[in-house]
């Protein structure tokens, strides 16, 4: 005979993927906007390293006069190579900081709305890991997206200024694999931020006695 | 496990639910003993107040009781690890709700095929069966539209379609009707009816909706966190007479 009560089966990665890329695509609106913080937070860390890249890519090969009018306009070179200052870390870490309030605020505030969907998920049979994974599913995607356009804005705006300071030098020496490097660890960043958020809010709804999340108003 | 023959699907013993708010104590059911039998479809009747809701969470496995039992085939759901009580949500009971509760960003056929996906159907016969439920409850070509372009009793029969997807044994609604007009709510309880006679599942209704109880082969009246009273369909026939 067969048990009277069996074990619910863990949904493969392929459905929770399928499920939580609709989920966010339905919400497109609303999520942009907890995006947009990390665009934002993404392009001004890539900004300030962006740009001593470039300065790094462009010092060897500028003339006298050129390194004369980088060092006055207020670049500072630590043995030959441009870096970050204690100023900009400082600005770096109260930005980064700023971000992880607006974002752990939005995903709190987004998870909190769906407590009622997760209490109907519930029912219907989902285990508590399920919500977790959809949750942070959505999260990745949106560092994803806005750790992705926040680094390329960065690195464009940076190279845009340097440009028009320095001239065509900075386009002819821009250090292509340096700036994908940064752009790739700051959207990981990115994306730490935002699982960061989600994770605490998420981890809360889902262990919810489902009766309790369906009275919450929608 | 005594086996007198007859089968309870749902059995509830002295089953308590305490609501504690800061100093404030709510006393929702205060020992209820209820034996549902296979089959049958039982009404749940009181005031508003009385505890429906609340026992109605008990029975579905969607809350614990503060003390007590609940037994779902004989099986004390207090003992059930987090991956049984899902297999039992999703397997064993459908819920219907007053508010539907509906997932607002998914169309009504990824509604009623999500509780298919939860219990690993493949995606060929969660289609099927999905267009399957749809026309049994007349909604097929509404199989695109998401909630909010559906109309209340429109979105009930999703919420039903849905209830039925794994075959349940037992059908747990809320005031189904509570939401719905006159006519729109009696083709709901037509349709559980219809559930019940020809499928053989087991519906347990809360309601405040006297059509209910034409339906209805039992009626538990709850009031004030206790069963006041239980009665049969012929017991019934006279009382509602003797009011109507
Ligand atoms: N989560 C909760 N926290 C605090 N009190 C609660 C909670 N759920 C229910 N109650 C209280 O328990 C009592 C019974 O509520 P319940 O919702 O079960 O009534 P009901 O019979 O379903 O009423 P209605 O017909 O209006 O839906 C009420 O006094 C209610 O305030
Ligand atoms: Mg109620």
């Amino acid at each position: 005979m067969k048990p009277a009560v069996e074990r619910q089966v863990v949904l493969p990665w392929t459905q929770v993927v399928r499920i939580s890329f609709n989920a966010l695509r339905a919400r497109l609106f609303r999520s942009l906007i907890t995006t947009a913080t990390l665009v934002l937070a993404g392009a001004f860390v890539a900004y300030t390293f962006a740009g001593y890249a470039i300065l790094n890519g462009l010092w060897p090969h500028a003339p006298a006069e050129l390194k004369e009018k980088i060092l006055s306009s207020g670049y500072e070179s630590f043995a030959g190579s441009f870096g970050s200052t204690p100023k900009d870390r400082w600005l770096i870490a109260l930005s980064l900081l700023v971000c992880t309030v607006g974002i752990v605020n939005a995903q709190l505030m987004a998870v909190t709305e769906r407590f009622r969907e997760i209490g109907t998920l519930k029912c219907l049979g989902a285990l508590d890991s399920f919500v977790i994974k959809l949750f942070v599913l959505e999260a990745a995607y949106q560092g994803l997206l806005g750790g992705a356009l926040g680094s390329l804005l960065g690195v464009m705006v940076s190279t845009g200024t340097l440009f028009i300071k320095f001239g065509t030098g900075v386009l002819r020496h821009w250090p292509v694999g340096h700036l994908a490097w940064i752009v790739c660890w700051n959207t990981g960043l990115a994306m730490v931020l935002s699982f960061t958020g989600v994770l605490y809010p998420a981890w809360v709804a889902a262990r919810m006695e489902p009766a309790l999340a369906l009275r919450t108003e929608q | 496990m005594i086996d007198n023959g007859t089968h309870n699907v749902v059995r509830l013993v002295d089953v308590v639910k305490v609501f504690r708010m800061g100093q404030q104590e709510v006393r929702a059911l205060k020992g209820i003993n209820l034996a549902i039998r296979s089959g049958e479809y039982l009404s749940i009747m009181g005031p508003s107040g009385s505890g429906k809701s609340t026992l109605f969470n008990m029975i579905g496995a969607l809350d614990k009781p503060t003390s007590g039992r609940v037994f779902i085939d004989e099986v004390d759901v207090s003992q059930l690890d987090a991956y049984e009580l899902a297999w039992l949500r999703c397997r064993k009971i459908g819920y219907i709700f007053q508010t539907f509760n509906l997932i607002q960003v998914m169309t009504a056929m990824e509604n009623v095929t999500l509780p298919m996906i939860f219990a690993g159907m493949s995606r060929d016969e969660y289609v099927e069966k999905g267009m399957e439920l749809l026309q049994l409850v007349g909604l097929a070509e509404r199989y695109q539209h998401k909630p909010p372009e559906l109309s209340g009793g429109q979105q009930q029969r999703v919420a039903i379609a849905r209830a039925l997807a794994n075959d349940p044994a037992i059908i747990l609604a809320d005031e189904p009707t509570g939401n719905l007009d006159l006519a729109t709510g009696e083709e709901i309880i037509g349709l559980l009816k219809r559930l019940s006679a020809e499928r053989g599942v087991t519906i347990i209704s809360a309601t405040h909706d006297i059509k209910m109880l034409n339906v209805s082969d039992r009626v538990v009246w709850i009031r004030d966190g206790m069963v006041d009273r239980i009665e049969d369909r012929e017991e019934l026939k006279i009382t509602v007479g003797e009011v109507g």
